[in-house]
């Protein structure tokens, strides 16, 4: 036997696929380590002779590498590129190593070796499964401020990163006719298959290179080429091929409705030094008209007496190791099995010199060839035999053997134990695509049964076994190529053991571990039935099997076996814990991918925004929109901006951008009958080139949208909508012109985008615009307030309305969004002189509020009617039909005691209420008191020199000039109840 | 993410672009404003909300625009057909026997107004 | 029943656990019973057990299709809070949020009940007039709630991103200190164990396929799977499936059902204190005892019984979270699941009488409906051992979506639950 020391003292010379030259530098836990390119962390660690990796989650046992792949529950470990690209749990048997990878353990303080939490292990017996449960209840405050704190500081694995993550992330929409999840020989033959009859086709495989299990079977041919160069030169094909997409490091990992497949694509996280315009990962959503499941089985542990030890792994993967990494897993190997498979694991660790000093067979009589062939090579064979337990604390250091029907002890010494409780299909995918599994009684293994969407399951998963049926049921799927693929020395695993093992029965109390992660033992699952946990759902949550980061991959079979057992009732009636999405832990930020920041969600911004921006005005949020809030001139706040132009608006005129208001065109013969139907007010008779003010309701009789409508022609409505409102507006506009009114010939156009919109308010208005405007005879004869002209505004066509939302005479210039920039700073720069002044949404608030008029949204909540509003007035009294006019008349839309819209004077005048306060009618009531309305919209308003507000009061229009409270946290405010409208109540403003 | 299939595109396309406006065949009374409180109610909130064939309208709203009806099965969520607005309730008692997992995708009944129930 | 503490522990280490008793019975269903509960979700076996205590009516079945605790009530995300905006749903909420801060030692079990605070952030000027509207409501009502400025959010929360550059930037939260979460498995075992123990049987796997009617209407028991079984009266209890029991008994219900997923993430060591809300950005985001991130995603557009949901509803929802910690976009989701909510037009649930004599129904809890868990069980006892509702849940008819007087939590405040 010969060595080679250089990537580590466990690495077999002329074993593996590895080039010995190509080493790899890396640290685990501050110590320098080499391996080889094309060695997981898994195996390099073990290369190097290390075991013990990790800790568990609650006892913090040591732990070390179970298996060599995504199943893996203990060998997890943090791995760091830099501070912001740091990630918590990683699995070692998944991590590709390259030059500076920086690995350190978790879950263990103040060292891996020495680790305080597992004074936990020590107290076990009081932290049987759900203890929690039982205690911590006494005193009452100490959950909250002792028992849970602490708690929460002894769980949890990793550690989040401290900054946020600098890696990028893409994404991709994909429709194929078949999607193949996974490329081992069945994989491979349905893509081969499939590939033949020009079908778009993608395989996708989470490890970097095709094959599965024909990486280590070492014996197996396939067309007469060994079946690891098969495969690698059958993918080698399949990437040749226009009509196929190969996806390695691409895990499947959640089956949607209608064949909808999410898969991610892991990028770069075995690069040393990515490309910084490489994403980390990247999503795959795909579309396949049939998917093909070729997902294989997983092999199982065996439950023992302290299975858990570092060192104690499945039997496939010392054997993925050996024949792949080249790495042996020890000097001295025991083996422990159910089935035939270990053998085969065994021969190969034998043939490549390692001492293997024997394999215990808990089966009686097995009579497969592999077993002579084992004897053979001068391996001991104990068959009928189980181990007991595990020797160990840091690395297993022996096996307790003893005859399965009881008998003497024998401790043999080894350094690694490698078992094999047979198979699992897995059949993750299938289930999640809510196919029904079956059980079959004599494998003991669920496989696929009734399927809910086109798909089918081909190899292991399919519970297909051996190489030549998995290869034929493979080609069958892809539903193309004819000619066979012929296997040869293919090797057929079936059997094994589900439940505990001999030793880890019903009247023992040893540790013999079923999910490793989450420390759950064969008695907690006992102890849950005992305790009257009889649902499989109720055992799992109870213990947490199957609930850790490996999602039960190895554990739930036994978990259930052993429950069926204590229940003595047969599997299938205890049922099967539900497989949920995804197959392994997905990355937020491949999910989330380029949905961050700026592109989280889309601005939208009106034309004039930049020469807002430029004018150093604040911006809102509203839905999407960013509006200008105000413009703060130097040493302004928010306060004295908005005074300032509150004033400017009345004495001279203000300039307001209402873009972002919605526009529907609405157009047809029928246009009037229409919005006839669709608001409280009525249209008919509305002249053209006039405007009024809409309320729309729904049909439950609640206010839900308002705005100006301005009659272009007999057949054309310009619709406004609030600024919010506007897709649903539309939708629902063309809901009923669609489904309920669809004898209406009407067309409906969303315009919202294709208007800029200028508001020029006050009483200068008319002399800043007139003079820019041609077409239009803007005399306040020809052109009252509430009309609409079309005409030309700086030599680009407009619709002039003249309308106000402030109470002063005033006109929203309408011009096609991309001259709204040009027109404004026209406006503006003929208006400045003349004391125009910018005035944001804000001052619109204050100025609106100022004459009483409501914002839908604020001064209403989706529980207003028009007269809890005050706006009966905008009904039309002689209609049959409107949208809301039935709901409107529900005997609790007409009764006493609604809340009415008022207006609100502070006795204090400097006071101004805080929006949201809620007013009572009697302050010293004691709590809870008996609140009978809240204030809607409060503003200082510099123009009336107090403060004003608008509320919702109970029968509030009964009440004007009542005095009532809003008892605030430090005080009562005294409030009068007055009308709505603060500033010139006879409305002259509106039409000098 | 449904696969929905628009009866006016006559295509399949992603559930992001289709808006659900709820349950099918409601009847707007005409004249709305002479029916009972209870008739009322039960036209505005009161659902059949069934555990299998549900009669529900789509809107294309990212595509055509259109409303339509679908039958889908609540259970599994699969389309068993879909139809234009207007269009009568189709039959689909004839597919009630067998498992609805299993049904195929029906072809469209023809055309009348939506009202009908 | 055996009492659990830290002593009783002790005692049962010694001996390997082996004398701990059943925490409930699997019994046969007997032919009759004073009251039949449909559904043994939280709300189900609380009401059960509130029958027996409170109102010493022990002869009760909690019938559930499935295991006891396995729809809603073990897939929810375990928020807890009792700041919303009418004082009907004030008050059904802060009776519920009472019975929790003592509910662990109510029932001897610890529910784990966790008031580690909820805070619901605000992104816009809307959102500061809507949350300042509950908090002083709720103030006058003598529930907490409070506002915090942006620095008071940093330091509630530390890892949350407080940027102005964010897209959606954070101008403040509404904090109700005394919400919070508790372990949703514990609390339906919890009042199982305790409701067995006042005698009640909770009989699993027996699905009600039928409400047996006498001439005169009124309800006289149910069908089920396990054969008939008799009872003056009935209460609904079954969530996303009240309108297909309720069918049975030829009522239509003012409800859909809609599929709601959620998601954890895998444990990692404590990072967040405190449950976080947002509406605007729709996310809902807490850390569980065991370390996993707990997050909350919407429902899908369209109703549904598949308890499954669409890929993209989870991606916005993920959007939303890495956007307010931009420091979880490392993090891996563990697992998801989709759960059936029942929604009513207004949001606010329904305890009620039913139009049949001798059939209550409790349901339309929404997305919201654990944490009202022992206040909906509580008074749904009272209105099925009287015959008339409590104070608490009068206004909660089903009679109001035809009156109109709606207590509507959605359309007042635009705040999820």
């Amino acid at each position: 036997m010969s060595t080679s020391t250089h990537s580590g003292s466990n690495r077999i010379h002329g074993a593996g696929r590895l080039t010995p030259a190509k080493t790899v530098r890396f640290t685990f836990d501050g110590q320098n380590l080499t391996g080889l390119e094309g060695d997981t962390l898994a195996s390099a660690l073990l290369a190097n002779g290390i075991h013990l990796v990790g800790r568990s989650f609650k006892y913090h046992r040591p732990r070390g590498i179970l298996s060599a792949g995504s199943e893996e529950p203990n060998a997890l470990v943090d791995i760091e590129r830099d501070k912001s690209r740091r990630q918590p749990n990683v699995r070692a048997t998944v991590q590709e190593i390259y030059d500076g990878l920086k690995v350190k353990s978790q879950n263990r303080w103040p060292s891996l070796t020495f680790d305080v939490g597992a004074l936990g292990d020590v107290f076990s017996p009081m932290l049987p499964a759900g203890f929690y449960y039982k205690t911590f209840m006494w005193p009452k405050f100490a959950w909250k401020s002792i028992y849970e704190p602490r708690i929460r500081a002894a769980a949890g694995l990793g550690v989040t990163p401290g900054e946020p993550d600098t890696d990028r992330y893409s994404n991709r929409f994909a429709h194929c006719d078949v999607l193949i999840v996974g490329a081992g020989a069945a994989g491979l033959a349905a893509a081969l298959s499939a590939a033949s009859t020009g079908a778009s086709v993608i395989i996708c495989d989470e490890q970097p290179e095709a094959g599965g299990a024909l990486r280590y079977e070492s014996a197996v041919t396939i067309d007469g080429q060994p079946g690891y160069e098969w495969a690698a030169s059958a993918i080698t094909k399949l990437r040749a091929l226009d009509n196929v997409t190969v996806l390695t490091r691409t895990t499947a990992f959640g089956y949607y409705a209608q064949n909808f497949v999410g898969l991610v694509e892991r990028i770069s996280d075995h690069l040393s030094s990515p490309a910084l315009d490489m994403p980390r990962e990247r999503l795959w959503q795909v579309r396949a008209k049939k998917v093909v499941l070729a997902t294989g089985a997983i092999e199982r542990h065996l439950v023992f007496a302290n299975n858990d030890r570092p060192g104690v792994m499945l039997a496939s993967a010392a054997r993925l190791f050996l024949n792949q990494h080249g790495v042996a897993v020890g000097r001295k190997v025991g083996v422990y099995t159910s089935n035939d498979s270990a053998y085969a694991a065994a021969i190969d660790l034998k043939n490549a010199g390692i001492d293997v000093p024997v394999i215990v067979d808990t089966r009686d009589n097995p009579t497969s060839a592999i077993v002579d062939a084992a004897r053979s090579l001068d391996i001991e064979v104990l068959t009928g035999h189980a181990v007991f337990s595990a020797g160990g604390k840091r690395r297993v250091s022996s096996m307790s053997i003893q005859p399965t029907r009881g008998g003497s002890e024998r401790k043999v010494a080894v350094d690694a134990l490698i078992m094999s409780g047979g198979w699992t299909p897995s059949v993750h995918l299938f289930s999640q695509s809510r196919g029904k599994v079956t059980w079959d009684a004599a494998n003991e293994r669920f496989l696929p049964g009734t399927y809910a969407q086109d798909c089918v399951s081909v190899g292991a998963c399919n519970g297909t076994d051996g190489l030549q049926a998995t290869l034929d049921e493979g080609l069958a799927a892809g539903e193309g190529r004819t000619s066979p693929i012929v296997a040869t020395n293919g090797t057929e695993w079936t059997g094994g053991m589900i439940g505990s093992a001999p030793g880890a029965g019903a009247d023992t109390s040893v540790k013999a571990f079923v999910d490793f992660q989450n420390d759950v033992t064969a008695k907690d699952v006992r102890l849950a039935v005992r305790e009257g946990m009889h649902s499989i759902e109720h055992v799992k949550r109870f213990t947490t099997n199957g609930m850790a980061t490996d999602q039960g991959k190895t554990s739930n079979l036994h978990g259930l076996a052993i429950a069926a057992e204590a229940l003595d009732r047969p599997i299938p009636a205890v049922g099967l814990t539900t497989f949920r999405a995804p197959f392994t832990p997905v990355t937020f930020g491949a999910i989330v991918n380029h949905a961050r920041h700026d592109l989280f969600d889309p601005t939208r911004e009106t034309p004039m925004h930049d020469w807002h921006a430029a004018q150093g005005a604040a911006f809102e949020d509203v839905g999407q929109w960013k509006r200008a809030w105000y413009y703060p001139q130097a040493g302004e706040d928010m306060h004295s901006a908005v005074n300032r132009e509150c004033v400017a608006v009345r004495n001279q005129a203000g300039i307001f951008d209402a873009s972002t208001l919605g526009k529907i065109e609405v157009v047809g013969p029928d246009a009037a009958k229409f919005l006839e139907l669709l608001y409280t007010n009525p249209w008919e008779k509305l002249g053209v080139g006039r405007c009024r003010y809409g309320i729309m309701l729904r049909e439950d009789g609640f206010i839900y949208d308002d705005g100006v409508v301005g009659r272009l022609a007999e057949d054309r409505f310009h619709v406004t909508t609030t600024t919010g409102g506007a897709p649903r507006v539309m939708h629902h506009m063309e809901d009923y012109l669609q489904t309920e009114f669809p004898h209406l010939n009407v067309w409906l156009t969303s315009t919202t985008e294709q208007w800029a919109v200028i508001a020029v308010q006050g009483p200068k208005a008319r002399e800043i615009i007139a003079p820019l405007v041609e077409g239009i005879d803007m005399s306040n004869e020809a052109m009252p307030h509430m009309s609409v002209r079309e005409g030309k505004i700086c030599g680009v066509p407009t619709r002039l309305f003249r309308m106000s939302f402030t109470g002063e005479s005033g006109y929203e210039i309408n011009v096609p969004a991309d001259y709204g920039r040009a027109v404004w700073e026209a406006v503006y720069g003929r208006g400045k002189p003349l004391g125009l002044t910018p005035y944001g949404t804000e001052a619109m608030h204050v100025l609106r509020a100022e004459k009483g008029y409501i914002i839908v949204g604020q001064d209403t909540d989706g529980t207003v009617t028009p007269h809890d509003a005050g706006l009966t007035w905008a009904i039309g009294k002689n209609k049959t039909d409107y949208v809301g006019i039935r709901g409107l008349l529900r005997r609790d839309l007409v009764a006493n005691g609604r809340k009415q819209l008022v207006g609100l004077k502070t006795v204090d005048p400097t006071i101004v209420l805080e929006e949201g306060a809620q007013i009572v009618a009697n302050p010293n009531q004691p709590v809870p008191m008996t609140m009978i309305g809240h204030v809607t919209s409060s503003y200082w308003s510099e123009n009336c020199g107090r403060s004003i507000a608008l509320a919702l009061v109970i029968d509030g229009t009964k009440r004007l000039g009542e005095t009532l409270y809003v008892p605030m946290p430090n005080g009562v405010i005294e409030v009068e109840v007055t009308g709505m409208v603060f500033f010139d109540e006879k409305g002259e403003r509106l039409n000098g | 993410m449904l696969l929905i299939k628009c009866p006016y595109c006559e295509e399949e396309r992603p559930e992001l672009e289709f808006r659900n406006a709820g349950e099918a065949h409601l009847v707007r009374a005409n004249p709305i404003t002479e029916q009972s409180d209870e008739d009322f109610a039960a036209f505005l909130y009161f659902r059949q909300n069934p555990k299998g064939l549900q009669f529900e309208r789509w809107r294309h709203i990212h595509g055509c625009g259109r409303f339509f009806n679908a039958v889908r099965d609540s259970v599994s969520d699969k389309f068993l057909t879909v139809y234009k607005a207007g269009e009568p309730r189709p039959d689909m008692q004839p597919q009630l026997s067998p498992a609805p997992a299993e049904l195929p995708v029906t072809k469209r009944s023809p055309r009348t107004k939506k009202v009908e129930v | 029943m055996r009492k659990y503490s830290v002593f009783a522990l002790a005692r049962e280490a010694l001996r390997a656990h082996k004398g701990w008793d059943q925490q409930w019975s699997s019994p046969e269903p007997r032919p009759e019973y004073d009251v039949i509960i449909v559904g043994a979700g939280g709300h189900g076996l609380a009401t059960a057990y509130y029958l027996a205590k409170e109102h010493g009516i022990t002869n009760v079945a909690v019938l559930e299709k499935g295991w006891l605790g396995g729809g809603n009530t073990g897939r929810n995300t375990t928020i807890i809070r009792s700041n919303y905006l009418y004082d009907e749903s004030a008050g059904i909420y802060e009776h519920a949020v009472k019975l929790w801060e003592g509910l662990s030692q109510d029932l001897n079990y610890n529910v784990m009940y966790s008031a580690r605070g909820v805070m619901m952030l605000a992104h816009n000027i809307h959102d500061v007039q809507v949350f300042k509207r509950h908090i002083h409501a709720n103030r006058l009502n003598g529930i907490d709630n409070e506002w915090l400025t942006p620095e008071q959010v940093k330091e509630f929360c530390p890892p949350i991103n407080l940027s102005a550059s964010a897209r959606y930037p954070i101008i403040g939260a509404a904090l109700q200190r005394r919400g919070g979460t508790a372990r949703h498995d514990a609390v339906a075992w919890g009042y199982a164990r305790a409701a067995a123990d006042r005698g009640v049987h909770i009989i699993q796997n027996c699905e009600v396929t039928g409400i047996r009617r006498a001439p005169n209407g009124a309800v006289v028991g149910v069908d089920t799977n396990r054969g008939p079984i008799n009872a003056r009266k009935v209460g609904v209890v079954a969530a996303g499936h009240t309108s297909v029991i309720m069918n049975m008994a030829g009522v239509r219900m003012p409800l859909e059902s809609y599929p709601l997923q959620a998601l954890v993430s895998e444990p990692v060591k404590p990072l967040i204190p405190c449950v976080i809300m947002s509406n605007t950005v729709h996310a809902y985001i807490s850390q569980s005892d065991k370390g996993e991130m707990v997050i909350g995603a919407g429902t899908d557009q369209y109703t549904s019984y598949s308890q499954t949901g669409g890929l993209h509803i989870i991606n916005h929802t993920l959007d939303a979270i890495c956007e307010m910690f931009p420091v979880l976009t490392r993090l891996k989701m563990l697992r998801s699941w989709g759960g059936i909510v029942d929604v009513t037009p207004d949001r606010s649930p329904i305890l009620a009488k039913t139009p049949v004599s001798g059939l209550y129904v409790n349901c339309g809890w929404g997305t919201g409906g654990f944490k009202a868990t022992p206040g909906s069980g509580n008074v749904f006892a009272h209105t099925i051992a009287r015959d008339e509702p409590h104070r608490i849940n009068a206004p909660f008819t089903i009679e109001r979506f035809t009156s109109g007087r709606l207590i509507d939590e959605a359309a007042a405040a635009a705040v999820a639950h």
